[in-house]
């Protein structure tokens, strides 16, 4: 006999019916995966035609990666700097985009169409061979020879300022990386894109019956409505850029593993750059929920 | 007297209001004058601000366009064109024949199919398992249901090679959990290892896609479902007759994001697939060998180069094709999924 469940019973089933899918291969696919993770970077694990076998070697993978391997730790350390340096200007490129294609103007929707093409052209494979192509190599050589004058011009304007020189290698570092940038940034142009339409109009309306000029209304308005989707977007970035498959860490992480050094010492670098990304996520997080500002 | 001082004081008055009058008349005039200027100040101001906007957007776009145009306009050009120094734009003498070399190097009529069932097949998949999920999570209220959302986000910080490589060595002696006998059985170079993640939603980026569709099924109105159960009709039939319709947006978003990086994607398919299969990638890396009937001394050569970029532009027209039709909803259809809350 069949007992009949109350339509509350009837929800919490269906809810874990419809979970069900994520549960299974969050266990099967995900975390015993990620458990092994952890385990394979304390062994050294052979492979034979049975199968594979672990050989417990302690820390020994975590010495050689961070004594003897002649790349890692450069990458590894490389890898963070940029990542640091990229996350505010994509965050500062993305919104000032963002900003300019919410106004109303002609070819807006070219525009649009052409500032999210890189995310549809963002193919590892291809910027993987570009990277060692002849003729790529050959015109960025010429596009260079464009730029090198720009970029002097540029250098010994800076340095006539008298700025800190940190400061202007900064500047002229992310002239460099503007191209970089621009390709890095076409969802969060979205994601922000979507929040400016989600400020309601009435509140410029009533700024502009109190006399605000357009910059204070951007300060006071805008900037702080946005506020937590910078954080979103600030997120979405460094998780991103750490994780996209053609991050230099990543690569090295599965070369090793398949012609390289072997599972156990390529494993042993994901569960640090494991932890690492958990920092920087939580620093971040915790720095910028001061100034975040939430409506409710 | 009295007449006098009237007319005086009347003479006074007039004086007074004329005087008044011309100094109202002065003022309205500097008030025109002022707003003709600040008028003409806004137009100047509007002039100089479509001039920058038109400035910052066109190099902007050439930045993008360039690299995609650098390869397309390569793809037309012979080896000689390469070596020309005035030759940068327009080539000078125009070929096909890189197309067609390239096509049949890559054998690109089967290539092409057996990428886009793939694709077609993870991105089904998983546009099925991550709605469905979704929907468990923000529309019923069971124990542990925020839990299973902060697992999903979980899934999207950690990188992808620290799972992907023991899931590959399992994968490879697959057992089914314990069921087979040891060494199992390898699902690599087969599609089961793309299956079975993306049914399960745990594909590349899946918790992204569980993230959108959460909070767009959270932001549906409740009285439709309600109506839904008040008619008799059980969970299953409210979800694909009344919630689905209503998510179709957030289902477009997620099916094409999906299908865009799988189509891209370089990670899983080397490390499922071992770089073996007659897929599009494969195809590519390969093209410039066959095309040199297996030469490996002219692989630095410009002509290798010139077969790679017409490969590289095969591979990423049928993307830009889709995206052509589908832009739209692209750009229009994320800004009503609730990502920003």
């Amino acid at each position: 006999m069949k007992k009949r469940l109350s339509f509350k019973q009837r929800r919490i089933l269906a809810g874990y019916l419809f979970s069900l899918p994520f549960l299974l291969g969050f266990t099967l696919f995900f975390f015993y995966p990620f458990i092994q993770a952890f385990i394979f970077s304390f062994n050294e694990l052979v492979i034979s035609r049975e199968g594979f076998v672990l050989n417990f070697n302690g820390f020994d993978n975590y010495g050689y990666i961070l004594n003897v391997h002649p790349d890692f730790l450069r990458i590894f350390v490389e890898t963070i700097l940029d990542t640091i340096t990229n996350v505010p200007l994509v965050l500062a490129f993305s919104f000032f985009a963002a900003l300019v294609l919410n106004q109303r103007f002609k070819g807006r929707f070219l525009a649009r169409t052409i500032f999210f093409l890189p995310v549809i052209l963002s193919a590892g494979i291809i910027i993987q061979m570009d990277i060692d192509d002849m003729v790529t190599q050959l015109l960025h050589g010429a596009r260079n020879a464009e730029l090198i004058f720009t970029g002097v011009g540029l250098r010994n304007l800076l340095m006539n300022t008298k700025l800190p020189e940190g400061f202007i290698e900064f500047i002229l570092g992310a002239v460099d990386r503007i191209p970089d940038i621009i390709r890095a940034s076409g969802i969060q142009i979205l994601i922000f894109l979507a929040g400016l339409q989600s400020i309601p109009p009435s509140i410029y309306e009533a700024a502009d019956v109190e006399g605000a000029t357009g910059w204070e209304s951007f300060w006071l308005i805008t900037f702080p409505m946005m506020s937590p989707i910078i954080l979103t977007n600030a997120v979405y970035t460094i998780i991103d850029t750490f994780l996209t498959t053609t991050n230099e860490v990543v690569m090295l992480v599965r070369d090793e593993a398949i012609m390289g050094a072997g599972y156990g010492v390529s494993m042993a670098m994901a569960v640090l750059y494991f932890v690492m990304i958990l920092i920087i996520l939580g620093i971040t997080i915790k720095v910028s929920s001061r100034w975040v500002f939430y409506q409710e | 007297m009295e007449t006098n001082t009237d007319t005086g004081v009347k003479v006074r008055f007039v004086r007074t209001a004329g005087l008044q009058a011309a100094d109202i008349l002065d003022q309205i005039n500097r008030e025109k004058d002022r707003n003709r200027a600040s008028r003409f100040n806004k137009k100047i101001k509007g002039i100089s601000i479509s001039i920058i906007r038109a400035l910052f957007l066109i190099g902007v776009s050439y930045i993008i366009l360039m690299p995609l145009l650098e390869k397309l306009v390569t793809s037309f050009m012979t080896e000689a064109d390469i070596f020309d120094q005035t030759v940068r734009w327009i080539p000078r003498n125009f070929t096909l024949d890189n197309y067609r070399v390239t096509w049949k190097a890559m054998n690109y009529p089967v290539s092409f199919f057996n990428t886009l069932l793939l694709t077609l097949t993870v991105s089904i998949l998983q546009l099925i398992s991550c709605t469905a999920v979704a929907y468990g999570i923000g529309r019923f209220k069971f124990p542990g249901n925020k839990f299973i959302f902060s697992l999903a986000v979980f899934t999207l910080v950690v990188p992808p090679t620290m799972i992907t490589v023991p899931l590959s060595l399992n994968f490879k002696y697959f057992t089914f959990f314990g069921l087979l006998p040891e060494p199992g059985i390898s699902l690599l170079n087969s599609y089961w290892p793309f299956i079975l993640i993306s049914a399960t939603a745990v594909g590349l980026r899946n918790g992204l896609f569980i993230y959108v569709m959460r909070q767009f099924f959270k932001g549906m109105p409740r009285d439709l479902e309600e109506a839904a159960y008040v008619d008799g009709a059980g969970v299953f039939k409210t979800f694909y007759r009344i919630m689905l319709p209503g998510a179709i947006p957030g289902l477009v978003v997620i099916f094409l994001f999906s299908f865009v990086w799988q189509w891209n994607d370089y990670f899983y398919n080397t490390i499922f697939l071992s770089g073996q299969g007659n897929f599009l990638l494969q195809a590519l890396q390969g093209a410039a060998l066959k095309a040199l009937d297996g030469d490996h001394n002219k692989l630095k050569s410009q002509y290798a180069s010139i077969i790679r970029h017409t490969g590289m532009i095969l591979y990423i027209a049928p993307l830009l094709v889709l995206y052509a039709f589908m832009q739209r909803y692209f750009i229009e259809s994320i800004q009503r999924t609730g990502i920003v809350g």
